[in-house]
């Protein structure tokens, strides 16, 4: 059975003003040098490896985590590492206020789990979730509950052919 | 829904479903590609997961080879041989290492058609817009069900409306065009649409001024963007592939529904700039507050590496000398832009210049093959990105190749006025 709850601590991809940091590309999540690397388990030492303040991620990152990103999140080239290098380091599904297009297909085609919110950044920049807390997320109807507040935000829920996808685990099995 | 803008007409014609923005369809494909970078994936999963299976179609499915051509390193020379066995036992086309950039060539060989949907491993796959093909870059798996299926799911994006207003005065160039509209969308404003481009400035752009908007419509954050044909694209085209068959050129209906109309008034144009680290962040020449010293040129990528990219920098550079201490490279985007190039004397010229000219493909771009920037180096390029490490550890400025070619010759970021 597939998991469409997700419970786990969550980290928040911000500045130091405390907004998540929009257009991280994915030279930034993994960067065009390690192109050459196609096998999955050896990505996720280079997860945001070219993104100030967050190159120790691969390091600090934990099985489970969920993170919380800017607009725009994954624009940029082609490259399927940079959905991978996430499901190699173990994180379980990233939310963000919008994702680059071509990102976003390749992480449901890849059935890992991606989630938009247009005020995710209002409601980091009001600290309604902070860095590390626990959050519980429902990919099917799109509720995130911050567990240490009980504070219960919308995210928009799985598609169809993203369930679908998820569900036999990649496009391919289709 | 009856009435459909460009992106509508297209997609109805290849799936026949209800066609409405937000909604999924399968459309069918009429071309599937996969690069050298990322190609070898496409492989894996293809064989993992179709093992003694068939391709959809073996003439709709091939390789372009563009990204690190030749083969920089040992990992690339074996990831390239991985396509070619594949291509080789499936019977498939290889456009090798000598062909250039693959959008470029498949538009030159007329395989990319108006009114057609094309797709490959290539975020820049969109360039084929300029012959009003619908070209879209995706990932390896997309690309790996599509050789096998010869079809993808999409979700239909809105189309946003860009009018283009007021006449550039006395400078212009299609990349000051794209810089200064790019300035204005920045990411967000079209981020996941599809854009429909009007107004004469645009449309008087020739294809090559075409490639160099319609490819940085990724840098908008767009999905596509389209500009109407003229008779004059129509015979361009003709002649660049060599084929007579009727162009069916696809126009939006009236009356079709754009999210948003947005105005953007070019008639205070100049030469323009964009300031690493975005693409985005777009500024006139003539109001950098300093000089810039300069000490790496770049003039190619699927931006502006055609024939008239060069040709302008060639009218500026032949029989002067570039800056002492400065370097340049020039990479035709294809085998026909660097035939054209060679045929017509200005390789020749470029070269007394003291340009490093090389074989056509990605070239600088993408780490490519002719070489990148130090720590601290400043590089102006006439690429779409500069995002840090994209050409390399130093800063990235991106511009026509006018003002590639009068920095280089000046040593410090400068346009013909400035
Ligand atoms: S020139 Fe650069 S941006 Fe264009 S296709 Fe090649 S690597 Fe991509």
């Amino acid at each position: 059975m597939k998991e469409y709850i997700f419970k786990n601590r969550v980290w928040l991809i911000t500045d130091d003003n405390g907004n998540l940091i929009p257009d991280v590309d994915t030279d930034q999540i993994f960067h065009n040098a390690h192109l050459y690397i196609t096998d999955i388990n050896e990505m996720w030492k280079y997860t945001f490896g070219n993104l100030e303040g967050w190159k120790d991620f691969p390091k600090k990152a934990e099985n489970g985590d969920i993170i919380i990103a800017g607009k725009n999140f994954g624009s940029g080239s082609s490259r399927q590492q940079a959905v991978d290098c996430f499901k190699a380091l173990g994180i379980k599904l990233i939310i963000a206020e919008s994702f680059g297009a071509i990102y976003k297909r390749n992480a449901i085609n890849s059935g890992f789990p991606i989630m938009i919110s247009q005020n995710i950044n209002d409601i980091v920049f009001q600290k309604k979730i902070l860095n590390l807390q626990s959050i519980s997320v429902d990919i099917l109807t799109g509720e995130l509950i911050n567990l240490d507040t009980e504070e219960k935000i919308n995210l928009t829920p799985f598609s169809k052919v993203q369930k679908d996808i998820y569900d036999k685990e990649i496009l391919l099995n289709i | 829904m009856s009435k459909k803008t460009i992106i509508e007409k297209i997609f109805y014609n290849h799936s026949k479903e209800e066609i409405k923005p937000g909604r999924i369809v399968w459309i069918n494909l009429d071309l599937v590609t996969a690069r050298d970078f990322a190609g070898p994936n496409v492989v894996k999963n293809f064989n993992n997961y179709y093992k003694q299976k068939d391709l959809f179609n073996r003439s709709k499915t091939l390789f372009t080879f563009d990204l690190t051509v030749p083969p920089k390193t040992i990992q690339y020379a074996n990831n390239q041989q991985i396509c070619r066995e594949f291509a080789k036992e499936k019977g498939i086309k290889v456009f090798d290492i000598d062909q250039g950039i693959g959008t470029h060539t498949l538009i030159e060989k007329g395989l990319a058609h108006p009114g057609t949907i094309v797709v490959g491993t290539d975020s820049h796959m969109n360039i084929l817009s300029a012959v009003n093909c619908f070209g879209q870059g995706m990932g390896d798996i997309d690309i790996a069900f599509g050789f096998r299926y010869g079809k993808t799911w999409f979700e239909i994006p809105e189309t946003v409306k860009v009018l283009i207003k007021g006449k550039p005065k006395k400078y212009f160039s299609a990349k000051d065009l794209t810089l200064k509209i790019l300035g204005v969308l920045k990411t967000d404003r079209v981020l996941g649409k599809a854009i429909e481009f009007y107004g004469k400035t645009i449309e008087d752009l020739d294809i090559s001024g075409r490639i160099t908007l319609l490819s940085m419509t990724t840098e908008m954050g767009g999905i596509v963007g389209f500009i109407p044909f003229t008779e004059n694209t129509i015979m361009e085209i003709k002649k660049l592939n060599g084929l007579d068959e009727l162009l069916e050129e696809i126009r939006a209906d009236e009356d079709a529904h754009y999210s948003e109309i947005i105005e953007i008034d070019v008639s205070d144009i100049e030469p323009m700039i964009s300031m690493p680290p975005y693409p985005h962040n777009v500024k006139k020449i003539s109001e950098l507050e300093k000089r810039i010293k300069v000490d790496f040129g770049f003039i190619g990528s699927c931006t502006n590496g055609r024939i008239e990219d060069i040709e302008k920098a060639w009218e500026i550079l032949r029989g002067k000398h570039i800056a002492d201490g400065v370097r340049l490279a020039i990479v035709p985007s294809t085998k026909m832009v660097y035939r054209q190039a060679l045929e017509r004397g200005m390789l020749n010229d470029l070269f007394n210049a003291g340009a490093i000219i090389s074989n056509p493909g990605c070239g600088g771009c993408a780490q490519g093959h002719i070489g990148m920037t130090g720590k601290n180096e400043v590089m102006v390029s006439t690429g779409n990105r500069n995002f840090p490490g994209k050409q390399g550890d130093g800063l990235n400025y991106l511009t026509s190749p006018e003002v590639v070619a009068y920095s280089v010759l000046n040593g410090f970021i400068s346009s013909k006025e400035h």
